[in-house]
């Protein structure tokens, strides 16, 4: 199929972008998302133009590296899945396809497609771990019996991959859900217990502190993740962030 | 120049590791302070080494190409990591596990490193859960095991098809922790272009700034490598787009032996390729051999039928179906090795049995494995004659639980429902087993110089078996490499900061500096991609999953020819001081185009079947084995490592030859 | 616990207990002024009842009037704060994929509101304050008869007033649908409870609308039709 593409250009993080047009021909609908790029790339540097920079790098779902708002939805129209998943069967002949970066102000464009997610690591630092070193003298691993339904949840939110999509998505650009699945798979592990009033705190405050928004609770971010992290996750870090404000 | 020496301890193979921590130099806590160490690589391996070296008190300097460690390829690990911890009390210990190994490994691996694998496998569990990686459990709040391929126990540990991922977090969470301590200085972005050596010993690397193209100077006392496998030489491979043997092969250009290129593990169950414009390649969990069963149809017609479309494949009866790999083996049936399962399917749709339009797929069927479960369903809920649709609900329910998450990925890529028709796989380049040659303190020829990982050969011989790729990566990361570089560091105490306003620093900035400059200006007229395609189609051809002496001499002049048109006519748009990801690639896939040659030379030297090095002089002409790969231990029970004279031909062979001395060399049969 | 409020979280949790408590109010609202549909007398002593009960005035109006005007203004400032946190906007937005109309224009749904507050402050609170304390008439009389029915009645009189109440129903209606569950949801509300709290909102945010709806066109109903 042959497809227009619209896509953000935008030289490095101090330049003004704009959204430029290109042509592709002879695109099969088996094709990923991202193979679609390649094709568009590599027509653009055999004709000497510098291709179109975008975060990609696993290319089966699970990096979270890739990270393109399609047609106005993060990692595009499909549901479940990331852009490097998307496959081009979703579009037809003829279609025009608008491709641009993450829209956050925490996520500043690094070049064309290409978003710095730092915010991210940094929230993470601030609490998104259990203070244990390594030593190989911990308690055997079944000492400590958890509950298959708490092990399963905890498992749920844990499959996050960070890739922001949650942000992008949120008219508000909240990190919520995001921070909302690391709070909950600790707080459903009995391993977490002891900093989880801690965690909460620190995370949700290092959120704050570099800019993104306020939850309203649209649930846009849970339809839009690709790996389906549960909205119960952001009511679970409220819970748990009322519950360390009460200690 | 270097010589091997293994550096095993003495005395008896379940003591060695004890005795050897007992008898190491340590390094004080006020000294750990005024150490630094560089890790490339935030994988499992360099991931949980930085996490552990920063606790113990080092300064840690970590790189990572992509923006977060988190994103390391290990991530994309499914099925699951073996631990010998006998909690099913099918009578696993770290004897069976070590024994799995290495047989599993064809017998060209180090007992001594294999061994203490075995033995801190255990630990690794321990050490996971107390992070808070949610491994599956059973109903009574204990720790779930699977079984995988080429074992008869299950010692499995996963957290649903995503185990690699969350013990990436896990470890991904403990750097985390350092790096809000200061310990850790984390350079996301930023790739390793060299290595730089100062009196002999690694001291420092030269490290691209990926957003600002920067090149940048960065001392430590010790280096580790930790920067994963070399599967995309093939071009098509189940790894990340940027993996890459860059930070490999520069310091094997520094004087760090390459071992065993040529053990390459192709994976029995990818999805396979659509069209030319792929870009890699899927893998489907290895777990999904516990309940599928694998076949083509018997006969050539009913290929030709499902090829046109003429016939579905749940239009064939059993009789019409070749399950033959149960039919071979009955033994591990389904459950075979990696590599033993690839050339049979390799095998068979060489003989022209392959289901899709390129030939090149076989079935992995579940439809058995529902009706089993459904049936299983019924009983446990007492349900009498329950129908076949009742059954098929029960145990696609079942089936949905263990692997809904691959299934979901098989129909998104593939567009067709793996319930109601046969997937379909085909084998992909996976993993590798070769890599970096390391002493049992995993340190490389270059003193000061670790690797660890995929990165480094060690111990999984010519063969890994299933879910010992992560426990490799951990056990390095968390337990072995902490240890081994106290020990040389304790002389580095009094060094202090080691200067980067040094001649040798300059001399390998320039060199890099000149190359990225080369890239840039050289007005050629093909892109990158071009010649990694091409690299990529030579060696899948010619040393793929079987070679000859022929192909891999062939191979050899090709891959040359590749290189040396590279040079000439490679096209690289933009500039090198700013983002330039064909910038990076050309980086990347120029060291590939040298790794490439070393790869059929040593595929060539090595005249012997073993493990995922298939050479088809070497088989088993008739008896029971009769087609199967034949080991020559007389002549070729060593470890070839390469050393760097220039040109990738001119290599020279090291050879470490491998004693067993715990465990008997014998044909591996899995029929 | 000072913290607690400066964080993004706490405003969200502040602006669901305002909600709730700005819900609450609407149901003892409505109820009054459901009575004006059967009884002239009954909705007569309750409304001076409430206008002259030193406890309602002097208490709970006081924080009523508190916790309107927090609702608002902390809408406005997490409004404010949340388009600051969007970078460059998208030249492509669907959002309509992905979530409610409610739930994405609940500013413009509480504007509307406070225009509407607005009005109903001119139609009735201004002048029944001027009334009590400016000119201090506290009986509730009007030529010998209680005179809230009859003012109630007499502004539906006009078209357009009754079609501005409707209007404003309509988008409390709205604004409603997404902020009763948001709110519990704030609150930290998961899983089982959800399904039928999602049903007990989708009911009180037709039937609180309906029911003042009802009421606004019944009267003018009657008065045109009379």
């Amino acid at each position: 199929m042959n497809l227009t593409l619209k896509i953000w250009r935008q030289k490095d993080s101090n330049a003004k972008g704009q959204m430029v047009d290109y042509k592709v021909t002879d695109i099969s609908e088996h094709m990923s998302f991202l193979e679609m790029m390649d094709v568009l790339n590599e027509q653009l540097v055999n004709s000497g133009e510098e291709p179109v920079a975008f975060d990609h790098d696993c290319r089966e779902g699970i990096c979270g590296m890739c990270s393109m708002y399609i047609n106005g939805e993060a990692h595009g129209p499909d549901r479940g899945i990331t852009t490097c998943q998307l496959h081009m069967r979703m579009f037809k002949d003829g279609d025009t396809i608008t491709i641009e970066p993450f829209r956050a102000a925490a996520f500043p464009v690094i070049k064309d497609l290409v978003v710095d997610r730092m915010a991210f690591e940094r929230i993470q630092q601030a609490g998104g771990y259990i203070s244990v070193n390594t030593s190989g003298n911990t308690q055997d691993a079944n000492n400590l019996p958890i509950s298959k339904h708490a092990a399963d949840e905890a498992m749920d939110a844990a499959t996050c991959i960070g890739c922001g999509a949650c942000v992008a998505t949120c008219k508000n650009s909240s990190a919520m859900l995001f921070v909302g699945a690391k709070v909950s798979q600790y707080a459903l592990l009995p391993q977490g217990q002891v900093e989880a009033a801690d965690r909460v705190q620190n995370m949700v405050a290092q959120m704050d502190l570099e800019g993104f928004g306020n939850c309203t609770n649209t649930g846009a971010c849970e339809v839009e993740c690709p790996k389906g992290i549960s909205l119960d996750n952001i009511a679970r870090m409220n819970r748990e962030l009322m519950k360390a404000a009460i200690k | 120049m270097a010589t091997l020496d293994s550096k095993v301890p003495k005395g008896p193979i379940q003591d060695k590791w004890t005795d050897y921590k007992n008898h190491i130099n340590l390094v004080n806590p006020a000294n750990k302070r005024h150490i630094d160490i560089i890790v490339v690589g935030t994988g499992l391996a360099g991931g949980s080494a930085a996490a552990t070296l920063a606790e113990l008190g080092y300064n840690v300097k970590a790189f990572a190409y992509q923006d977060s460690p988190r994103r390391a390829h290990s991530i994309a690990a499914q099925g699951g990591i073996n631990a010998a911890k006998n909690y099913q009390g099918d009578g696993d210990s770290t004897y069976r596990l070590f024994y799995d190994t290495v047989k599993g490994g064809d017998y060209r691996s180090r007992e001594a490193n294999v061994y203490r694998l075995a033995e801190v496998s255990s630990n690794i569990i321990d050490q996971c859960v107390a992070q808070g990686v949610p491994f599956a459990r059973d109903y009574g709040g204990l720790l779930d095991n699977r079984s995988f391929g080429g074992v008869l126990v299950s010692r499995t540990f996963y957290a649903k098809g995503q185990t690699g991922q969350q013990l990436l977090l896990g470890a991904y969470s403990a750097m985390n922790r350092q790096i809000a301590r200061g310990k850790i200085e984390m350079f996301n972005r930023h790739e390793m272009l060299d290595v730089v050596k100062v009196d002999g010993k690694a001291r420092g690397i030269i490290a691209r700034n990926l957003i600002t193209g920067e090149i940048e100077r960065h001392s430590a006392h010790a280096v580790v490598i930790a920067t994963g496998g070399y599967g995309n030489v093939y071009f098509l491979s189940t790894n990340a787009m940027g993996s890459n043997v860059t930070a490999s092969w520069k310091i094997h250009k520094k004087g760090a032996f390459f071992a065993n290129p040529c053990y390459t593990q192709i994976h029995p169950t990818c999805i396979p390729r659509s069209g030319d414009y792929q870009s890699k390649l899927t893998l489907m969990s290895e777990s999904l051999r516990n309940d599928g069963r694998i076949w083509v149809p018997k006969n050539l017609e009913d290929v030709k039928a499902i090829r046109e479309g003429r016939k579905k494949p749940t239009d064939l009866s059993e009789d019409e179906r070749d399950y033959y790999l149960e039919r071979r083996y009955p033994a591990f049936g389904n459950l075979v090795p990696r590599d033993v399962a690839s050339r049979a399917a390799k095998e068979r749709c060489d003989a022209g049995y392959g289901v899709n339009a390129t030939g090149e797929a076989v079935y992995l069927d579940f439809a058995a494995a529902i009706e089993r479960y459904g049936k299983e369903q019924a009983k446990i809920h007492n349900i009498d004659n329950a129908s076949e649709a009742k059954i098929y609900e029960l145990g696609q329910a079942i089936v949905e639980a263990k692997y809904g998450n691959l299934f979901q990925m098989y129909e998104k890529i593939v567009d067709q429902n793996p319930y109601e028709t046969p997937m379909m796989i085909y084998p992909a380049v996976h993993y590798t087993m070769g890599g970096v040659w390391v002493d049992y303190n995993l340190m490389t020829t270059v003193p000061g110089l670790y690797c660890i990982g995929e990165a480094n050969f060690s111990d999984h011989g010519a063969n890994r078996l299933g879910a010992s790729a992560l426990m490799q990566g951990l056990a390095d990361g968390y337990f072995v490499l902490p240890y081994t570089i106290g020990d040389y560091l304790s002389d580095d105490i009094r060094t202090g900061k080691i200067s980067t306003d040094t001649k040798e620093f300059e001399e390998a900035e320039k060199e890099v500096k000149d190359k990225i400059e080369f890239f840039v200006t050289n007005k050629g007229t093909k892109s990158v991609d071009y010649f990694h395609k091409k690299l990529g189609k030579v060696m899948w051809d010619k040393c793929g999953m079987s070679r000859n002496e022929k192909g891999l001499k062939e191979a050899m002049v090709e891959i040359k020819a590749i290189r040396e048109e590279f040079w000439k006519e490679v096209s690289v748009p933009g500039n090198s001081n700013e983002m330039n990801p064909e910038l990076e690639k050309a980086g990347r896939v120029a060291d590939f185009l040298e790794l490439g040659e070393l790869f059929a030379k040593d595929a060539l030297t090595r005249e012997e079947s073993c493990g995922g090095h298939f050479r088809e002089e070497s088989a088993e002409l008739d008896g029971p084995q009769k087609g199967e790969a034949k080991r020559n231990d007389k002549d070729f029970a060593f470890v070839s490592a390469w050393e760097y004279k220039g040109e990738p031909a001119d290599a020279v062979l090291h050879k470490e030859e491998l004693e067993f001395k715990d465990i008997e060399l014998k044909q591996r049969s899995y029929k | 616990m000072g913290g607690f409020f400066k964080s993004s979280i706490g405003r969200k949790i502040a602006m669901a207990l305002s909600a709730f408590f700005l819900m609450f109010f609407l149901i003892i609202h409505l109820a009054v002024n459901i009575t004006s549909l059967f009884s002239e007398d009954v909705f007569n002593e309750l409304s001076h009842f409430m206008g002259t009960n030193p406890l309602v005035q002097f208490a709970l109006q006081p924080v009523l009037i508190f916790g309107v005007v927090f609702h608002f203004v902390m809408g406005f400032v997490l409004e404010i704060k949340n388009k600051k946190a969007n970078g460059v906007a998208y030249a492509k937005n669907n959002g309509a994929a992905n979530s409610t109309w409610m739930s994405r224009n609940m500013i413009y749904s509480g504007l509307a509101i406070l225009a509407f507050i607005v009005l109903h402050f001119i139609d009735f609170w201004i002048p029944e304050l001027n009334t009590k304390y400016v000119v201090g008439d506290m009986s509730g009389l009007h030529h010998g008869e209680f005179r809230y029915f009859n003012e109630l009645v007499e502004k539906f009189h006009s078209h357009i007033r009754t079609i501005a109440y409707v209007l404003a129903f309509i988008l409390l209606g709205l604004h409603l649908a997404h902020g009763f569950t948001s709110a519990f949801q704030s609150m930290g509300v998961t899983a089982g409870r959800k399904k039928t709290l999602q049903n007990i909102g989708k009911a009180y945010s037709i039937i609180i609308p309906l029911g003042f709806i009802i009421i606004a066109l019944y009267h003018h109903l009657k008065y045109v039709l009379s």
